[in-house]
């Protein structure tokens, strides 16, 4: 008995290994891993934007919604912040938020919105379809909640991503990840622009 | 209408008193909320709720004059991903308090009217199960307030 007891429990840990290593691999992603690729969006401007435009220069890319109190203004007053602090540097990042809720989030709404955040944040949005093709691409999560009567929430990804000037996946930024870090991140992703591809 | 009339009263009563409103063992502390992007459709409303009662009472609902209505709810991050749910009530258990605060309990402001800005005084109410209607006036603090590690501003 008390072999199958210790043989259930080694079991059951590895099984617990196995299914947080899965979770990392899935939320945060491995550097060689392939957070990224192609999609085709429109900004709030109207203004393609694609991956092949981006191509050259290094971006962050963030996934909210404007129905969202908290984690959305908050991430990017964090970017606007950090991009005052990069000052010069900081020239030739963009940083961009897609919208996971096309059905609200129109490019005036988006315009709007991120008029706080003006120059340092461009909005980005598209159909439901290349809402969903960037968010694979990215391994974002996005659901629709429904709240009491027509109203919905959404449940998404909290990351930024940082894309190096090769078009590859180059690090994360958590939420509220502390700001010394995420500017020393941001620095790094700029020094890829100067190097070219060579990280 | 009896909770809209002891509302009125109280609201007379505490004219002028936005730091603090009690009534029933209930005391709200420090109501206040952050300043909202251009046309943001959504806000929130934060405040730290004391029972000095001696037995426990429930937030069960909430109301504001700067948006179409309000819901109570709870955010919360599970393994990157943000989820807001709505929550029918919060227990304050007596002699305790509950913090409605940034990334847990909020009072969300659904459909807002106008866009928040600092300095603002957001009207509502929050009604209590055994300490009836408070009026609450939400104090709109800047975007990035109350975020312990934003902008290297330090803690609220």
């Amino acid at each position: 008995m008390k072999t199958l007891r210790i043989a259930l429990w080694t079991t059951a840990a590895a099984a617990a290994v196995v299914l947080v290593a899965a979770l990392l691999y899935v939320t945060v992603g491995s550097k060689a891993g392939s957070i990224g690729g192609p999609f085709r969006l429109r900004s709030a401007t109207g203004e393609l934007v694609d991956s092949v435009s981006l191509k050259g220069k290094p971006y962050a890319i963030f996934f909210g919604f404007t129905h969202c109190p908290e984690i959305c203004p908050t991430t990017m007053m964090d970017m606007a912040a950090l991009m005052a602090r990069l000052g010069d540097e900081a020239k030739g990042l963009r940083i961009f938020f897609v919208s996971v809720d096309p059905d609200r989030d129109t490019p005036a709404v988006l315009r709007d919105y991120l008029a706080a955040f003006e120059p340092h944040v461009v909005g980005l949005t598209g159909t439901p379809d290349e809402i969903a093709q960037v968010a694979k691409e990215f391994r974002v999560y996005y659901r629709k909640v429904r709240l009491t009567g027509d109203d919905y929430t959404m449940d998404h990804s909290a990351f930024v991503y940082l894309m190096g000037s090769d078009g590859n996946f180059f690090d994360v930024l958590g939420y509220q990840e502390a700001p010394d870090r995420a500017l020393a991140k941001l620095k790094r992703l700029i020094e890829t622009d100067r190097k070219g591809s060579a990280l | 209408m009896k909770s809209m009339l002891t509302s009125a009263v109280l609201a007379a009563v505490l004219a002028g008193a936005t730091t603090a409103a009690s009534a029933g063992g209930i005391t709200l502390a420090h109501p206040w909320s952050r300043a909202t992007p251009a046309g943001a459709p959504v806000g929130a409303g934060y405040v730290t709720l004391e029972n000095s009662g001696s037995t426990a009472d429930r937030l069960v609902s909430a109301t504001t004059d700067a948006a179409d209505h309000a819901e109570i709810h709870e955010m919360a991050m599970n393994n990157g991903v943000m989820q807001m749910r709505p929550v029918k009530e919060i227990e304050i258990p007596a002699g305790k308090r509950v913090e409605l605060r940034p990334g847990g309990y909020h009072v969300m402001f659904m459909g807002l009217k106008h866009q928040l800005k600092v300095g603002d005084a957001v009207k509502g109410s929050l009604t209590f199960e055994k300490a009836g209607t408070l009026p609450v006036e939400f104090k709109v603090e800047a975007m990035g307030a109350g975020a312990d590690r934003a902008s290297g501003q330090g803690a609220h």
